[in-house]
């Protein structure tokens, strides 16, 4: 249950949805009647936990409700953060052909930094190895035949911090880390 | 992991269904009871299998903005400025990355102006160039890995 696909528009979130954002985005209560739980936390209702679940899900603010995996409990151990030089004008049809590919969790044209950083597509490719990974890596570059002008593969070498996005429940301060 | 967790863990991340008892009607569709299924849930997070389980929000979509920032850090000064980075609370992650532009993190901050505050600030603090490398455009993004 994917958010719909195009541009993102932002919406106001009022009082309420902000209060069940920030009583389940560290996680569902594992408990038979979740909504609930969260109703009793914040001073609601089921139904309107329900209903406001519901529309943020249809509107996109929710992506989906489900199991994030650790991937690398799962024995995805090599991440790796795959770069691309595409000539701008293809980077559109480009970025699709290389997004819809099972092993592509994320995908994403950026701007470039010239010379530092010529590259505008990003890609990122889990895998068991390194090798799985180059092996991956190699079949993007296939696809992208002459379009691939250069590119690179950057692994994550240490986790430096990982606290995720949170919204703070103060509204001085709605959004840090 | 048995296979009853694999499947849990392949069936849930997908969606669990918007209802009064959501847990039911998933270990319902998995051949599970729902007591089952939540105590499974439960130790697959204790166990960090599962890193979360839950809602996933859009931060940009509740008016958020969001970025990915690199800098290309000096070895021996490598650890000071991950502390300078990691002092900020709108970074969320940072990591470590084998390439001359070497340390890479997000920046998500509740308006599009304060992530340029940040940044800039990170600039000063540091004395380093901080290149900026916002998403201009998403072509997928479905974090669904088998177990």
């Amino acid at each position: 249950m994917n958010a719909p696909a195009g541009k993102p528009s932002a919406r106001t979130l009022d009082p309420l949805d902000r209060l069940v954002v920030v009583a389940t985005q560290a996680g569902l209560p594992l408990s038979p009647r979740p909504y609930l739980s969260v109703a009793e936390q914040i001073g609601s209702t089921e139904e309107e936990v329900l209903a406001r679940v519901r529309r943020m899900l249809a509107d996109g603010v929710i992506r989906r409700i489900g199991a994030v995996p650790n991937h690398y409990a799962l024995g995805y151990r090599a991440n790796g953060m795959s770069v691309w030089d595409v000539p701008d004008a293809r980077a559109g049809e480009l970025g699709r052909r290389v997004g819809a590919l099972a092993f592509v969790t994320h995908c994403y044209r950026r701007p470039r930094h010239p010379p530092l950083w010529p590259y505008n597509l990003f890609a990122m490719v889990h895998g068991k190895s390194r090798d799985e990974v180059e092996e991956k890596v190699r079949e993007i570059a296939a696809l992208l035949g002459p379009d691939d002008i250069g590119h690179d593969v950057l692994y994550s070498t240490r986790v430096l911090k990982k606290t995720g996005l949170r919204i703070a429940d103060k509204e001085e301060k709605p959004c840090s880390a | 992991m048995d296979a009853l967790d694999r499947r849990i863990v392949n069936g849930l991340q997908g969606g669990l269904p918007v209802a009064a008892r959501p847990y039911a009607e998933a270990a319902a569709k998995l051949g599970v009871s729902e007591a089952e299924l939540i105590e499974r849930l439960q130790r697959l997070l204790d166990e960090r299998t599962l890193s979360r389980f839950g809602p996933m929000y859009d931060a940009e979509r509740m008016g958020g903005a969001l970025t990915l920032a690199a800098m290309a850090v000096p070895d021996d000064r490598f650890e000071e400025v991950a502390g300078i980075v990691n002092g900020f609370a709108e970074v969320a992650h940072n990591y470590a990355r084998s390439h001359p532009l070497n340390m890479w993190f997000v920046v998500g901050a509740a308006e599009r102006g304060r992530i340029g505050e940040v940044l800039a600030e990170i600039e000063a603090a540091t004395g380093l160039p901080v290149l900026d490398l916002p998403k201009q455009e998403e072509f997928f993004l479905d974090l669904r890995l088998e177990a």
